[in-house]
């Protein structure tokens, strides 16, 4: 018998509830502490943060460890906490060319003024499994430390704050050259509409589109941009500048409006991406540009929200990551995650309401193959 | 009774006091435009988008320490999901919840509405997976919206015909359509047909909340909602006839088709589980006194 008519939906409910406790906790393990999920597993609380849409890496890790690395429930988790804090106000527009960098390459230019910066990359290490992390010790991490310190021509805690560096912009060179699309001046002056207090309406205004991408699942992004990469539409990329640094927030003072006030810094990664030449206004053809900005340090994603920053400009809508109501509608990972798992709950009523139509239109059928 | 375990730390109702406002105005321009779908900025909520959190906005923005609360999915309030959203209410707000339609001043349903009729003091909420009744013939948000805009309703119309020329009947169970006022095609959520009558100058205030959507409508009292339907192909609710719930014997309700797991047998129970409990107990205390 089914379980609609059975009491006891609380009972089950909290059984089920201690048993994923038990199965995160049955192997015995010493308990995983937050700060070394914040630490090193950098980049999965980036990304919670990122799709969690809150800049906070301890809620962050502590979200990781209650969902054992599901980093989709973990952004959830991020994203409801985030619903019952009160919005307070909205910091100026930030500039990236203040960004303290840790990493910044171009792949449209050998030189950079400044030059490449590798920075932390896996991008040319050979994916093999390491053996030894399966040996790591403390020692072996103090040993490290203390080598790496010297290297870099630093004592050993010495206390100061490493200095990171500041860069002018790649892009800024190819617009100071005419070669660049200028910044639409009717987008900018815009007022910038905050998606989590007003409804999304299409066509959607670029910061809005934004604002979906940056919180957008790593996962869908980058599905949907590289249907573009592959051929279903046509923009060419070539990635002008990606950096990953910390970049400063300030807010007006509140009781002294004329005062600006830094109140913290937080870590971003940015991608410019140079695509298609297309012609202005003046018929004059230009490089036209996508940008991508997302919390913390994840590049897959900010290329894609850049490569579909620049589909959805596309005015044929040919191919889906064109479509602007396609891409924002889709790549939300708490709402397209919560919608495939609401299947898992009984839908008794509206079968059994299909199921009438069924057996009505088969009698209908069976009747009419009768009288032929 | 009223539960003493608040979770502290949360604000009354869970979200904060300017997102229930926001809300609220939604809920207000959505009354007074019937059936009209009023987008608001939809929160997240610690349950999953697709698992009701429209219906639990509105729910929130309204409820208040003196209400009495029920909640039900598929017409049951013991199910898993109506469980545990009146959890999460309970948690948050700490207010009475009942089983008793008749004693609830706010109900959250999915699927259903109560078999026993709601009053002019009681507001209905439901969760809505789907708002947008032009779904199944026009993927775009731009488009149904101007075709709204512009009552153009044909290719629903054309939909519908399509079905009867193919199927010998309209194939729609539950959600069917419904014109609102004679203004707005509303889709009434995925309530079975028996249920679309009960939308029709009730005296309740009916709300809808799609919280993935993102879309907050409302049937006010006293308001027109019709089923499409054709004149040589009216409207039918789900057919019932000669069958009865196998616990209270109720030949006038929506039943659901249990099968029984080791003899095969096919059995019906009522779909709403309390009203079905109070029945047996009127029954069963009318015999002890006779």
């Amino acid at each position: 018998m089914g379980y609609v008519p059975i009491k006891g939906g609380k009972a089950a409910i909290e059984a089920a509830e201690e048993l994923v406790r038990y199965f995160r906790l049955r192997g015995g393990s010493a308990p995983l502490e937050v700060k070394q999920i914040r630490d090193q597993m950098r980049l999965a609380v980036d990304q919670v943060m990122g799709e969690g849409s809150l800049y906070a890496p301890f809620h962050a890790a502590l979200a990781l460890k209650q969902a054992e690395g599901d980093t989709i429930e973990a952004s959830f988790l991020l994203r409801a906490y985030r619903s019952t804090l009160p919005r307070i106000g909205y910091s100026l527009v930030a500039d990236t060319r203040e960004m303290a960098v840790i990493r910044r390459i171009s792949a449209a230019f050998k030189d950079i003024p400044g030059g490449q910066i590798l920075g932390p990359t896996r991008d040319y290490s050979l994916r093999l499994l390491d053996f030894q992390l399966v040996e790591e010790n403390p020692t072996h991490i103090k040993e490290f430390l203390r080598e790496f310190a010297s290297k870099a021509g630093r004592g050993e805690d010495d206390g100061k704050e490493e200095v990171l560096p500041s860069f002018p912009k790649v892009v800024d060179m190819l617009r100071a050259e005419g070669l660049l699309e200028t910044p639409n001046k009717t987008e900018e002056a815009e007022e910038i509409i905050d998606i989590t207090r007003q409804p999304l309406t299409f066509p959607a205004p670029r910061a809005a589109r934004m604002q979906a991408m940056a919180r957008g699942e790593t996962g869908g992004l980058m599905a949907l941009a590289y249907s573009s990469m592959r051929g279903y539409g046509n923009i060419h990329p070539t990635l002008g500048e990606l950096r990953v640094g910390y970049v400063p927030l300030r807010v007006h003072h509140r009781t002294r409006p004329d005062e600006v006030v830094t109140v913290g810094r937080v870590l971003v990664t940015e991608a410019e991406v140079i695509a298609r030449m297309d012609a202005g206004e003046d018929g004059i053809p230009r490089f036209t540009l996508g940008y991508g900005l997302c919390f913390g340090h994840n590049e897959i994603k900010a290329i894609s929200m850049a490569v579909l920053d620049r589909t959805m400009r596309t005015g044929s809508k040919e191919a889906p990551a064109e479509d602007e109501e396609f891409v924002l509608y889709h790549i939300d990972g708490i709402e397209a995650s919560g919608f495939t798992a609401h299947w898992k709950l009984p839908h008794y009523v509206t079968f059994q309401s299909v199921l009438d139509r069924l057996r009505r239109a088969q009698q209908v059928g069976r009747k009419e193959e009768g009288s032929q | 009774m009223r539960e003493k375990k608040v979770q502290s730390g949360y604000n009354f109702a869970f979200l904060d006091e300017q997102s229930k406002k926001e809300i609220r105005r939604r809920m207000l321009k959505a009354v007074a435009i019937p059936g009209y779908q009023v987008p608001f900025a939809s929160r997240e909520l610690p349950i999953a988008r697709g698992w009701g959190t429209g219906g639990l906005q509105l729910t929130m923005s309204l409820i208040g320490p003196d209400d009495i609360l029920k909640v039900i999915d598929q017409g049951s309030d013991d199910v898993v999901n109506a469980v545990n959203i009146r959890k999460l209410l309970v948690l948050t707000t700490g207010v009475r919840t009942t089983e008793d339609t008749r004693e609830a001043t706010l109900i959250q349903t999915r699927h259903r509405i109560p078999e026993e009729p709601l009053e002019d003091w009681q507001i209905l909420v439901f969760q809505v997976p789907y708002p947008e009744p032009l779904r199944r013939v026009e993927p775009s948000e731009v488009k149904t919206r101007e075709m709204h805009a512009e009552a153009d309703y044909s290719r629903l119309w054309v939909y519908l015909y399509e079905d009867i020329v193919r199927w010998g009947e309209i194939t729609i169970g539950a959600q069917y359509p419904v014109m609102v006022n004679g203004r707005y095609v509303m889709d009434p959520s995925p309530i079975p047909r028996w249920d679309v009558p009960r939308l029709n100058m009730a005296e309740t205030l009916y709300l809808f909340g799609a919280g993935r959507e993102k879309r907050i409508y409302a049937v006010p009292p006293h308001t027109r909602v019709e089923p499409l339907q054709f004149t040589d192909y009216p409207f039918r609710v789900e057919d019932f006839r000669g069958k009865q719930c196998a616990l209270c014997g109720s030949a006038d309700t929506y039943l659901d088709e249990i099968i029984d797991d080791t003899t095969g047998a096919r059995r019906y129970i009522c779909s709403d589980t309390a009203y079905c409990a109070k029945r047996r107990r009127l029954k069963e205390e009318a015999g002890e006194n006779a």
